[in-house]
């Protein structure tokens, strides 16, 4: 697989988030946004639009919630496997 | 409730490749889920956009980083921040209102090698903690303390705190914080960087995520100053309060950039990490053996059983303070200590020095004492004549009074005392003069009830010679003369009765 063709990535976790919009509004790419549906306890969430997430790790830090966003940033290819 | 991740395909694609990953998640000392009241245990009971969450990752990535989990104590105030124990996966110990720096300071007296870090609101700290928090200071206790100011106590509803900012609206300032009625909002770094013994004060702020960093960069200084043991960290945390700003998101960024950092600059005061030394403290003895020096605890001494019965003993001595009586008590009750018999001494004494009054109870019992207060007592020993005409009444009928000659001529005629009340006049100070110091005129007295009590079972000759070697252990010379004047009291009484 071409490691270029891998881009870092949120992932936001539903329930935990309070929509307290700090991640939305500190997103320099805006690629973060607030969902139509609400989750279990009744609020709207943070939504990754699905592009454009540059792994700056801004929302992670922002964000109150310690369970509520993880931020993947690729950084090298693994070593192959023993039998790959 | 689980929780449900919201992925989309370039996550699966990442999943599935070969591609080592960074990723930024909830620190390593930070639960990952917080069981409590409610079954929300995978949220913190943080309000929405509240900066606590935000200072808890920076600190458990912090913990992470120097490796420091293992050894690491959060102390938990009392104010929005008292879960801490719910979601630290470190030592903890939650506190009474103000109190962190006083438990953190002895935690970390008594685990010199701990991390203690004592995490305290506005409220906590600069109201009621206040002194505690200064003294702690001054003393460059290792501890590290994390002051979260966010200008509200939050937990009780928004009510002004020490560090409202003028003319911010509380619901117990509605007009806005009047400095000529509430007076100005507190600096506390600045106050603490009054003082000599602090080795790091910086002030940071949760207003964006490139101030956040910068917030972890501190904590990190801090907590390395305690990893060295250097000494005292203080880092003040300016963090927002939505709820009870009552501001949006880019209304609590705008407090805290334009409002809350014009009146308390984001900067760091002072660091000392370089110059200072690690502290090193004595190492505390806790064995056995030096606890039996400290208290005088002789274990090759059998402790003799008391096998005969006899009824409690009860004497009251009573005087002025200074004359001895304290210690008179105490020579009675280490003669009978010395027999192996049950015994409680319990002084009363005000609040002067010299010259108060003072006095105290010995019962000395072939049984366990339930309580030390005597009420009526079997022997009085009176060193003056105030405390003789008080306490002449408590002594039981068929009990003994010996009271100091000087206090006057008494008798069943102008003494108030219950039948059969033996009353005599012991010229202590005369006795004892005539030996060589007229200091020991209580052991003269002592002298006497020696002689007087020779046919009881309680106290036998030698107990009461015991007793004073015991209770002048520390001045060994003053032994031999009060063993002479404990003598010549009870030949003073052969003589005279």
């Amino acid at each position: 697989m071409n490691q270029n063709q891998v881009k870092p990535y949120p992932i936001i976790s539903k329930n935990n988030c309070k929509a307290c919009l700090r991640c939305i509004s500190v997103c320099k790419e805006e690629c973060l946004k607030l969902s139509e549906e609400i989750n279990d306890s009744g609020y709207q969430y943070a939504e990754y639009t699905g592009e454009g997430c540059i792994g700056c790790g801004d929302c992670y830090y922002t964000c109150p919630e310690p369970l509520a966003i993880e931020v993947h940033i690729p950084r090298r290819t693994r070593k192959p496997k023993g039998d790959a | 409730m689980d929780n449900i991740r919201v992925s989309d395909e370039n996550t699966e694609k990442v999943q599935k490749s070969e591609i080592e990953e960074k990723v930024l998640k909830n620190p390593k000392s930070l639960n990952d889920s917080y069981p409590r009241k409610g079954n929300d245990i995978y949220n913190t009971h943080f309000c929405a956009g509240c900066g606590h969450g935000i200072l808890l990752k920076l600190i458990g990535e912090v913990i992470d980083e120097l490796d420091i989990q293992e050894k690491s104590v959060m102390i938990s105030p009392v104010g929005c921040s008292v879960f801490n124990y719910y979601y630290f996966n470190a030592g903890n110990v939650q506190t009474a209102h103000g109190r962190a720096p006083a438990v953190a300071t002895g935690i970390s007296r008594a685990e010199d090698n701990a991390i203690v870090m004592s995490y305290q609101g506005d409220g906590d700290l600069a109201s009621i903690g206040l002194n505690e928090t200064l003294q702690a200071a001054n003393r460059g206790e290792k501890i590290a303390v994390f002051f979260v100011n966010n200008t509200v106590y939050g937990m009780t509803g928004g009510q002004m705190a020490p560090t409202t900012l003028i003319g911010e609206k509380t619901v117990t300032c509605q007009n806005g914080r009047d400095a000529n009625f509430a007076g100005y909002p507190l600096h506390m770094c600045e106050l603490v960087d009054n003082l000599k013994a602090p080795v790091f004060i910086e002030r940071v702020s949760l207003a964006n995520p490139k101030l956040i960093r910068k917030a972890k960069i501190a904590i990190k200084k801090a907590l390395m100053v305690q990893k060295e043991g250097k000494g005292y960290s203080f880092v003040e945390v300016l963090s927002p309060c939505p709820t009870n700003i009552k501001r949006d998101v880019k209304g609590v960024e705008d407090l805290l950039i334009n409002e809350m950092g014009k009146e308390f600059p984001v900067k760091r005061f002072r660091d000392l990490s370089k110059e200072r030394e690690p502290k090193q403290r004595p190492v505390s003895d806790f064995s056995i053996e030096s606890l039996d020096e400290v208290f005088g605890v002789d274990r090759s001494k059998e402790i003799a059983k008391v096998e005969e019965d006899f009824e409690d003993c009860k004497v009251k001595v009573v005087g002025f303070g200074g004359q001895g009586v304290l210690s008179t008590g105490l020579t009675l009750a280490q003669a009978a200590c010395s027999e192996g018999k049950e015994v409680s001494w319990y002084p009363s004494y005000g609040p002067e020095q010299r010259g108060g009054t003072s006095n105290c109870s010995i019962t000395i019992s072939a049984k366990t004492i339930g309580s030390p207060v005597v009420e009526e007592c079997n022997v009085l020993i009176a060193m003056n004549k105030p405390s003789l005409e008080k306490y002449s009444i408590d002594v039981k009928k068929g009990g003994t009074i010996l009271y100091d000659a000087r206090a006057g001529n008494y008798g069943k005629g102008n003494l108030d005392v219950k039948d059969n009340v033996e009353i005599i006049s012991v010229p202590a100070r005369e006795i004892a003069t005539e030996m060589g110091n007229a200091k020991a005129m209580n052991t003269a007295i002592l002298g006497a009830l020696m002689e007087l009590g020779k046919d009881s079972p309680i106290l036998s000759q030698n107990a009461f010679a015991e007793g004073i070697k015991e209770t002048f252990a520390a001045k060994p010379k003053l032994i031999d003369i009060n063993l002479k004047v404990l003598e010549a009291g009870a030949k003073w009484l052969r003589e005279n009765k």
